[in-house]
């Protein structure tokens, strides 16, 4: 599936301008990309989070589409209800259209609280697409942390102290929770490049059934970084592969992305306003060097999947 | 009654036939044929998605069943089924209910009709599976509308007027069917059911208005309404809500001139000339009625006002009822903590307003499912007729 960018530049989205997400933030970046190039009709629903909050502000609303929000913790209940809603009437002859479902949450929304409403909605095999915008923490409410939360990063639930590094514990792998669940489409991705968000979203909400896609998008705010970073960072993330870029198509892994040589993962964490405390005298030296050996054992783990190798040149 | 045409087997089932609680909502659930259940087991209401899941796997229905995994999901679910334009029914108890709790008013508030049936079962601590209100009168303020009933038939009737009720273009909210766990939803009893055909033109087919599937016309529902907007949306639910008691006038008027069956929103038992009236929900009513009985036998001028119709709460129709009565007794399956039980509170208010001033004696009984006997009944009223009223909250079978 080849989609030329040049041709969607003029495309309206489903999201339009006018939202109000903070300058920078990755997650309407995530949202206009990925469905930029879907040419079904779309329904849209949205946990409890920033892209709810943000882009729906009564009595305004970007969404030029349907739209449904109820809660934090059901947006896969939600999507489960929509599409059940939808093959009933069709069969019924009450509805004509081809729809395409779509939920979007944050990984609070996806990871934590609605974790069980979105494997539940799997297992079930609607016809939907989950897709996680993945800022690593509750920046809704604050920047607290999630199960998604990088270890070394600090929250303000696991802030970085005099004794304690910031979080502890490494994150949840959800894509791979949801690559269990024998969908037949899981990627990962980040917005290191226009194309491939394109491609993975428009190849996931296209699948029937369910599909899965893990963006992990930065929050300028409690990221503490330059809102002209946003690509900048994601591109670090690809490259350290502390966020490989995959996706798995029926089962069969596939790598999207190998960088070239190898960028060590203080290259993504440096320019990080929340990782900040690990640079600060040698305290913190061996969190930084565990950071880079779960970023080799994960990646050896995709790798292994995808039956591939690499070799970097440097 | 008469083959279904719709599906690829024959049901031959009497038009009256023993039946419980449970069975009689799904059988209700398949005359209805909605198109959208979600649904999770729970004690003692399983029964109800298990028959209908019977029903969809033989093909007497067409409903697209969501076997969800939590009571949350299941509301989720029939909430945004709902506002997609699905006609949507559900059932649950207790803990699910609870864990319900959190859409209930979303719910209410998307003006999605909703039918659920609830099998009112006790709420932990102590678990207990047996039946007490404590979990509908949790949701009291949630804006559903709730009505209680005695019997079977009376569930049954109420699951099909309740398509009706809810879907209203005045109303558009949901309604709980409510009815007692184990004592109504277990028990076999005699039910006349309509016909197939008699309920589909009864219920018609669902107009949505609003849909979430009209992509021609995108609505967005879940917006964030702060401080500028939230209170005036919260007033159109209440007005809302004010619609019911018309249309459920209007609905129960027409049902009676298919059926026979009246259902007023209260049920006055021998209330005209009575000194003691006792009020009370649900199938306890049995009790009462036949002490009633009981006692005008022995002289004394006795009567039972059920109430029916919990929410909206019809304060006007039961002040009117009470007015004459020398004193009465308001029993509560639920207790209030801390404050007078539930409908006790609503009695008492209803009277304030009606400038009505009558000793009234609060008993709290039945909780998880402890019987409630004609004996039971018999010492709340000769505790009115022998004038032993006092503002001390009683309870009727605990042992103390």
């Amino acid at each position: 599936m080849v989609v030329r960018l040049k041709d969607l530049t003029t495309k309206d989205t489903p999201m339009t301008r006018g939202h109000r997400m903070c300058p920078g933030c990755g997650a309407p970046t995530a949202v206009k990309q990925g469905l930029m190039a879907v040419d079904k009709p779309l329904v849209i629903t949205c946990a409890t989070g920033c892209l709810e909050v943000s882009t729906t502000i009564y009595p305004f609303n970007a969404w030029n589409v349907p739209f449904l929000h109820s809660a934090f913790e059901n947006a896969g209940a939600n999507v489960s209800g929509i599409e059940a809603a939808y093959v009933a009437l069709k069969k019924r002859g009450k509805i004509k259209e081809d729809i395409k479902f779509v939920a979007f949450g944050g990984d609070g929304g996806t990871y934590d609280i609605g974790l069980q409403a979105l494997s539940g909605a799997a297992e079930r095999g609607h016809d939907f697409t989950y897709i996680c915008y993945n800022n690593q923490g509750y920046m809704n409410t604050g920047a607290q942390r999630s199960s998604a939360t990088p270890h070394g990063a600090s929250s303000t639930t696991a802030p970085a102290g005099k004794k304690i590094p910031g979080k502890i514990q490494r994150p949840k792998d959800l894509t791979d929770i949801m690559a269990a669940h024998h969908i037949p489409y899981v990627a990962q991705t980040t917005l290191h490049n226009p194309q491939d968000v394109i491609e993975k979203v428009k190849k996931a909400i296209e699948t029937p059934g369910p599909s899965f896609v893990n963006i992990l998008v930065p929050c300028v705010l409690f990221w503490r970084i330059d809102p002209a970073m946003q690509k900048e960072i994601c591109r670090l993330a690809a490259d350290t592969r502390i966020w490989p870029i995959y996706e798995v198509e029926n089962g069969k892994w596939k790598l999207s992305y190998k960088p070239r040589k190898f960028v060590p993962v203080e290259e993504y964490i440096k320019p990080q306003g929340r990782f900040r405390h690990l640079f600060k005298g040698d305290q913190w030296k061996p969190v930084i060097e565990k950071l880079q050996e779960e970023v080799e054992e994960k990646w050896n783990y995709v790798l292994e999947r995808c039956n591939e190798t690499w070799e970097p040149k440097e | 009654m008469k083959s279904d045409d719709r599906g690829k087997g024959v049901i031959h089932m009497p038009r009256k036939d023993i039946t419980s609680g449970n069975w009689a909502v799904a059988e209700a659930m398949r005359q209805v044929n909605p198109d959208v259940v979600a649904a999770y087991p729970i004690t003692p209401s399983t029964d109800i998605p298990m028959k209908f899941s019977e029903f969809v796997a033989d093909g007497l229905v067409d409903t697209n069943l969501v076997t969800v995994e939590s009571e949350h999901s299941a509301i989720s679910a029939c909430l945004a089924a709902s506002i997609s334009g699905a006609r949507v029914m559900t059932a649950s108890s207790a803990n699910g209910v609870a864990l319900m709790h959190e859409i209930f008013p979303i719910a209410a508030s998307y003006r999605a009709p909703i039918v659920f049936a609830l099998v009112n079962r006790s709420l932990g601590a102590p678990i207990n599976i047996h039946c007490d209100h404590s979990d509908s009168m949790a949701e009291r303020d949630s804006s559903w509308i709730q009505l209680y009933c005695e019997d079977a038939q009376e569930v049954y009737d109420s699951m099909i007027m309740g398509v009706r009720l809810a879907e209203h273009k005045d109303v558009l909210l949901p309604v709980f069917v409510c009815q007692d766990g184990f004592i109504t939803s277990h028990c076999f009893e005699p039910v006349e059911f309509l016909d197939d055909e008699q309920v589909k033109d009864f219920i018609g087919e669902r107009e949505p208005i609003n849909s979430l599937l009209d992509i021609k016309n995108p609505v967005a529902y879940g917006s964030l309404a702060l401080t500028d907007y939230y209170f005036e949306i919260k007033r159109q639910q209440i007005e809302a809500m004010k619609q019911v008691r018309r249309v459920y006038d209007e609905v129960s008027r027409e049902f009676a001139s298919i059926t026979g069956r009246q259902y007023p929103v209260i049920e006055t038992y021998k209330t005209d000339d009575a000194d003691h009236i006792m009020v009370i929900m649900s199938s306890a009513t049995g009790a009462a009625k036949e002490t009633v009985d009981a006692l005008r036998e022995k002289g004394h001028k006795v009567g039972c006002l059920r109430i029916r119709m919990f929410r909206p709460f019809p304060a006007t129709e039961i002040a009117d009822a009470l007015k004459k009565a020398r004193n009465i007794a308001v029993c509560d399956r639920a207790a209030g903590y801390g404050a007078p039980a539930p409908l006790f509170t609503e009695i008492k208010s209803a009277l304030y307003d009606a400038g009505i001033h009558i000793p009234a004696n609060s008993y709290v009984y039945g909780l998880g499912g402890r019987d409630f006997f004609p004996h039971n009944a018999e010492e709340a009223f000769m505790d009115l007729i022998e004038n032993r009223v006092s503002t001390e909250e009683k309870y009727l079978g605990l042992r103390e």
